[in-house]
């Protein structure tokens, strides 16, 4: 009887400690319920292999393999490192391929009973939502580590000063974290997590791989470097190229955005956020009444 | 004027498709008293529950919940109920610590009361020992059990428990039981759906039959009982028997004259202690002998019969 007695007695003090909170600002709570959701993810992140390793082996395996494979058989003008010209390429690379995680976690969510429970609870709905893109933000941040600690080792030397490299993994995760919306979408959209998966290969591995991430677009059939040069992954990368102060061979008569790497990145990132976040907001909202 | 009503539903409707989930469902739960919705598969149970949790907004009708309309202020309500629904809405990859702990901070706790509040609830629903594991390893009776204790966190007045102990083993539904009974004791007030009738008899104070989404009876769970003619004695005998000794042997026990079929009797009964001993004497003495005696509560199926003239139909509703 004991036992159920004190859980009485506490409980009238965590009633005052729920009115308190109440007392706070609207924006306080709702920060904290997106603190809460993006903890919850984490420990996800930490519980399914398959999603530590997407943050831990796949960027290992990528730099090395694209290092070693790629850079054994190509040759850049002015016969620049391929190690030094490759590395922004794999950072995007691997971000815009995390990114699909934001979708299928979404996804896999929705098909369990979790969010149920979330409906009944007085907590500020869009949590769940920007939870999600926050611990993918700090998965995609860890990601960036792994690559740049790869880098190193397999000989990546970056030409311009700490400051002007961690402004390239700035505009690098700002973009991973626009992207992240996106799948949002697609992952609110799909019946299945495998649905959002395998619409997010659709659409993401083209993303990743038309671009000049891995190659440069120089010599890439016309139309295709057209698709290529107003790619927004190839925008980010030049950028990163630039601000990592490493090789980002330009071609002759470029286009806007490869004139422009920087505002075109902040000009996509901004701009996906603005239409992605509202969308992927209603979509939840959409997926969760009924 | 209001009356004490906690939880009021009025005329509540809701349709998905041309299936009508809820058909004009009025009832109401009195504070401090646990109202049983009782009806089979499809009747239109959890639809309710839905609507009255916010989770569903009606097409109809009105639903109040501690004072407050669901459609309108269901920030409101969220703050003052409990919901166990009937699937497991729990994290399975969190543990059973972390997964009460999130209901917690996010019913407004903050993070260390979140954590003792996890603590004490784990301790009273003997999941101390697990509390460290991942919840998608618990066995079915310790997930509901779980869920059980997610909807107390907040320490609601309100509390929604939707078919709470189908598909448990019977000690798991027992344990469930001594839950609902130790809320109710605490002044919870509590509207619980179930198919089974021994459970809304169990731990009801009032019964609403619901059958295609709308109230088909109300009453007690003694008067539902008693509309549907209580308690049935079968007895099988060795061999067959005539009529007028069965009838002058068991007419002290039985409540109606009994029905003969073969060497198979049945008749009802009022719930009389020791009534298979007597029955089974009395039969010996009339020089009968008795391969099987057994005394049946009704069932739902027997309440349908009896409200109805037809077996609990079951329904499926997307």
């Amino acid at each position: 009887m004991s036992t159920v007695e004190r859980a009485i007695s506490t409980t009238v003090e965590e009633r005052r400690g729920a009115v308190s909170s109440l007392a706070l600002s609207s924006l306080a709570a709702r920060t904290k319920d997106v603190m809460v959701m993006t903890r919850r993810n984490l420990i996800h992140v930490f519980r399914e292999p398959m999603q530590l390793s997407d943050v831990t082996v796949q960027p290992v395996l990528f730099t090395v393999l694209f290092v070693y494979v790629f850079g054994s058989g190509m040759s850049l003008p002015g016969g620049a490192s391929y190690t030094d010209f490759v590395l922004a390429g794999l950072l995007t690379m691997n971000l815009v391929t995390s990114s699909m995680g934001t979708g299928v976690g979404l996804a896999t969510d929705l098909a369990n009973g979790i969010v149920e429970r979330f409906r009944t609870l007085p907590m500020w709905r869009a949590s769940a939502l920007v939870g999600r893109t926050v611990s993918d933000l700090l998965s995609a941040a860890v990601c960036s580590a792994v690559v740049a600690a790869v880098g190193l080792v397999v000989g990546w030397r970056p030409g311009h000063n700490v400051w002007s490299v961690l402004g390239g993994f700035g505009v690098a995760l700002l973009f991973s974290y626009a992207l992240s919306w996106a799948t949002a979408c697609f992952g609110l959209l799909a019946k299945e997590p495998e649905a959002a998966m395998s619409v997010g290969f659709v659409v993401i591995f083209p993303l990743a791989f038309v671009s000049n991430a891995l190659v440069p677009t120089l010599h890439m059939p016309s139309w295709l470097r057209v698709i290529a040069d107003w790619n927004p992954v190839s925008s980010v990368t030049a950028t990163v190229r630039d601000l990592f102060g490493n090789p980002n061979p330009m071609p002759p008569n470029a286009s806007w955005p490869v004139e422009h790497p920087l505002a075109a990145a902040l000009i996509w990132s901004v701009g996906l956020i603005a239409v992605a976040a509202p969308l992927a907001a209603f979509l939840f909202r959409r997926r969760t009444t009924d | 004027m209001e009356t004490h009503a906690v939880i009021e539903a009025a005329g509540l409707a809701k349709h998905y498709g041309n299936v009508h989930a809820l058909a004009g469902l009025d009832f109401s739960v009195e504070r401090g008293t646990v109202l049983s919705l009782l009806g089979p598969n499809g009747a239109g149970k959890t639809t309710a529950v839905r609507v009255l949790t916010t989770r569903t907004v009606p097409d109809g009708g009105r639903a109040r919940v501690a004072g407050y309309d669901v459609a309108a202020h269901p920030a409101q309500v969220r703050r003052r109920i409990g919901v166990t629904a009937q699937d497991v809405t729990m994290d399975g990859l969190l543990t059973g610590r972390q997964n009460l702990q999130m209901v917690g901070e996010l019913s407004g706790l903050s993070r260390r009361a979140a954590k003792r509040r996890a603590d004490e609830l784990l301790e009273r629903f003997g999941l101390a020992e697990a509390g460290g594991r991942v919840a998608k390893g618990y066995s079915g009776g310790m997930r509901r059990r779980l869920d059980l204790a997610a909807s107390l966190v907040a320490d609601p007045p309100v509390l929604f428990l939707d078919e709470p102990t189908t598909g448990l083993d019977p000690t798991s539904r027992a344990e469930v039981w001594g839950v609902v009974e130790d809320l109710t004791n605490r002044g919870v007030t509590v509207l619980l759906t179930t198919q089974y009738l021994d459970e809304a008899d169990r731990l009801a104070s009032r019964v609403v039959v619901v059958d295609h989404g709308r109230a088909i009876a109300e009453g007690t769970p003694a008067e539902l009982k008693r509309s549907v003619g209580g308690a049935r004695l079968h007895v099988t005998l060795s061999a067959e028997a005539s009529q007028e000794t069965v009838v002058s042997a068991l007419a002290p026990y039985v409540a109606g004259t009994p029905r003969l079929s073969g060497g198979c009797v049945s008749a009802p009964v009022n719930g009389e202690r020791g009534l298979a001993t007597l029955v089974v004497r009395a039969l010996d003495a009339a020089g009968l002998l008795v391969d099987d005696v057994e005394v049946r509560q009704p069932s739902l199926d027997d309440v349908f019969f009896a409200l109805t003239g037809q077996p609990a139909a079951e329904e499926v509703v997307a």
